[in-house]
């Protein structure tokens, strides 16, 4: 008697050890941050000019075209003046740039927060070049490498995501990029039409926490 | 700096397999410097050596000079292409650096660090068309890796071990 009930304690460790193991691959799968039509959260980080910056802090904005990019990253690094025309663009329209650095100075010390202030002045950004402290906000996004673009749009419900995916389709030559997605979905957003490429994939960095 | 840049428009690769049947696959260029050579392919002139069915395994690697994790797994994707004979494994490695950072970065890194690997650059900046060719579920960082023999083929968005790597291997010898 004394054997069985052993066994019956046993097999119950092991189901609820199961269900243990099942709970947290569930929750790693809903981990895999956002698809278009969610609602982005919002954040308070730290900008190169020592302020801290949320999205809630524009008013007047329509949305918002969220960027994580770095410093170290060659691909990245191509897209800066990209970037840089993208904000130019389409700020004045109600789409400012926010430029996020998720990466752990650990993993790479060249995107340390005093080198962003360095690469932020050297390249004269007019956005935000915010600081991912913690690594904390780029799993909730879901980025996972830089260049990794997120276009938000602000509804009554909140930020909406509305793309997902790469700046254009040619990370080389700017010149040669015909399909200009981010500008393709903003525009249409403003005029009130439905995004037409709502994710697109490109190479990047891998973002290191 | 001694640059020899050689644009021969075709670039042969030829891949025997039991000295039967030859593939030829087309270089879009080839840089060479330092007796380094790397042939350069788009996504279509590289994408018949992802899909051949020859009974060989082969282990085809996406990486870059500028990606940590690429470069410290590395090592083992060459310790396996010295381990397994090359008429059963062929390790593959597939750089995504820049092609003006081939001469400065790629081919001192290939030199210094005497990787036996075959290594092709891949140069198509249309990535959202061949990102989903290569694997549905890739979201375009790297490392990532394939691992496939004729028809069964596995896909990793991820680092590996040596031994991490040589048990996935394993599952397709």
């Amino acid at each position: 008697m004394k054997t069985l009930k052993i066994l019956v304690v046993i097999a119950l460790v092991i189901a609820v050890s199961a269900f243990a193991i099942d709970r947290v691959s569930d929750q790693a799968v809903s981990d895999t941050g956002y698809a278009v039509g969610d609602i982005a959260t919002d954040f308070s980080l730290k900008n190169v000019d020592d302020t801290m910056v949320s999205l809630s802090d524009y008013k007047d904005t329509k949305g918002f075209v969220v960027i994580f990019t770095c410093n170290h990253c060659p691909y990245s690094v191509a897209y800066e003046d990209r970037i840089i025309a993208l904000n130019a663009s389409l700020a004045p329209k109600g789409y400012p740039v926010i430029a996020i650095n998720p990466n752990n100075p650990k993993a790479y010390p060249e995107d340390s927060f005093e080198h962003m202030k360095i690469r932020a002045k050297d390249k004269g950004f007019t956005f935000p070049y915010l600081f991912d402290e913690g690594q904390k906000i780029y799993p909730q996004y879901g980025a996972t490498k830089t260049p990794h673009v997120y276009v938000l749009e602000k509804t009554t419900e909140g930020l909406v995501v509305r793309y997902i995916g790469a700046i254009d389709n040619n990370y080389k030559d700017a010149k040669k990029a015909d399909k200009k997605y981010v500008e393709n979905a903003v525009s249409e957003l403003l005029s009130g039409k439905k995004v037409s490429v709502e994710t697109t994939k490109a190479i990047g960095c891998s973002i290191k926490a | 700096m001694q640059k020899s840049l050689l644009y021969i428009g075709l670039f042969v690769l030829l891949i025997g397999c039991k000295g039967e049947q030859k593939f030829t696959m087309e270089a879009n260029e080839v840089l060479t410097s330092k007796g380094v050579v790397i042939p350069v392919y788009n996504f279509a002139n590289l994408e018949p050596l992802l899909r051949m069915k020859d009974g060989k395994t082969r282990i085809v690697n996406f990486w870059a000079t500028w990606c940590k994790p690429c470069v410290a797994e590395l090592p083992y994707f060459e310790l396996i292409n010295s381990r397994y004979p090359d008429d059963q494994v062929e390790v593959i490695l597939v750089s995504l650096d820049l092609p003006s950072q081939v001469e400065s970065k790629l081919i001192p890194f290939v030199k210094r660090q005497r990787i036996e690997s075959k290594i092709l650059l891949l140069d198509d900046p249309d990535a959202d068309n061949w990102i989903r060719k290569v694997d549905k579920e890739w979201t375009g960082s790297i490392p990532a890796t394939i691992i496939y023999k004729d028809n069964s083929s596995n896909f990793y968005e991820r680092s590996f071990t040596y031994n991490e790597l040589e048990k996935e291997l394993k599952k397709m010898l």
